[in-house]
């Protein structure tokens, strides 16, 4: 048996997992800045944004955090059920995961709607006539909370090709016993085929892996987000 | 090849663990909510940073896996909030005292 062949299917683990936890950083310093932003602001307008965060509805943002929390839960237990070799409860709770960052999106849909409905958007009339701190308490929850609206839809699309890959069985392999003895003669192959089904299915772990740590960031930052725009009135 | 087996096939942790943790975050989630009904000024902000730095922590760790990580996952992640907190910190400082 070569090893050349076997060594070629081995995913690099350690590397895939480091690239990604750097591009998380560029994440935390694109919301870090916002943060900023808002803190900056708030210690200017204390009053104003003390008023605004009123208006927005606890009840809605409450929900948010559990569903966020919750889905963050099913992530993590489709990558403990990929671990065990359950594909089939692994892929589950990736599909629960997919449908409850929807009903995030959906509460977030109405929330929205509801605050235009009221003529509260950037640069509307109703809002030009209040405060500059009132509009910068918008301008900045509009932003921010949109742009991690951004990012539950491509995690919801990264888990839509994860449910995918996991739905799908890595190459079968059939046991050398198995075999005529035509066909063990060719036994080379199959034992290269026993490490390639290995090797994929660890290349399946390591990419949920890495969804999933994409997905825990994006409730990480609405953890954040949750207390600055909903409580602290 | 070996450190790289190694490191995909690490000791799965118990599920019950996730739950665990899931439970920890929803009663931050309940007490983060409660303390900011009891109107504490402005040591309301900073209870509420605290508890969210908590229940981000708990998800850090347990979630993402970085208590299990190998060290180098960790000393990244410091490098990288370090960094974060000194832009913060200087530039927040910078305009409060400009």
């Amino acid at each position: 048996m070569s090893d050349a062949a076997v060594h070629e299917y081995h995913p690099d683990v350690k590397g895939s997992k480091i690239g990604m936890w750097l591009f998380l950083f560029t994440e935390l310093l694109l919301f870090g800045g916002m943060f900023l932003l808002y803190s900056v602001y708030r210690a200017k307008n204390t009053g104003d944004f003390h008023y605004a965060s009123l208006n927005l509805d606890l009840v809605t943002g409450a929900i948010n955090t559990v569903i966020l929390l919750t889905s963050s839960l099913t992530m993590v237990l489709a990558i403990g059920m990929l671990e065990r070799r359950d594909r089939k409860r692994s892929l589950y709770f990736i599909l629960i995961t997919i449908a409850l960052g929807l009903v995030f999106l959906v509460n977030k849909y109405f929330e929205w709607s509801h605050k235009i409905h009221h003529g509260i958007y950037p640069g509307s009339v109703e809002l030009t006539g209040r405060t500059s701190g009132e509009n910068l308490f918008y301008a900045l929850y509009f932003l921010m909370t949109g742009l991690h609206g951004l990012h539950v839809i491509a995690g919801l699309v990264v888990l839509g090709f994860m449910a995918k890959m996991v739905a799908t069985p890595s190459r079968q392999s059939v046991p050398v016993t198995a075999l005529t003895p035509d066909a063990r003669a060719g036994a080379t192959t199959v034992l290269v085929e026993y490490a390639e089904h290995d090797a994929l299915d660890q290349q399946k772990l390591i990419r949920l892996e890495n969804a999933g740590l994409y997905w825990h960031l994006v409730d990480v930052i609405w953890i954040f987000l949750f207390p600055l725009f909903y409580l602290i009135s | 090849m070996n450190a790289n087996a190694h490191a995909a096939n690490r000791q799965p942790l118990p599920l019950t663990t996730y739950v665990t943790v899931w439970v920890a975050l929803l009663m931050l989630t309940g007490l983060t909510i409660t303390v900011a009904s009891l109107h504490l000024g402005a040591w309301s902000v900073l209870a509420a940073i605290i508890i969210a730095t908590v229940k981000g922590t708990l998800v850090l760790l347990y979630f993402m896996h970085l208590l299990h990580e190998e060290r180098v996952f960790k000393v990244m992640l410091f490098l990288a909030l370090f960094t974060l907190t000194i832009i913060l910190v200087l530039t927040y400082a910078d305009v409060l005292l400009r």
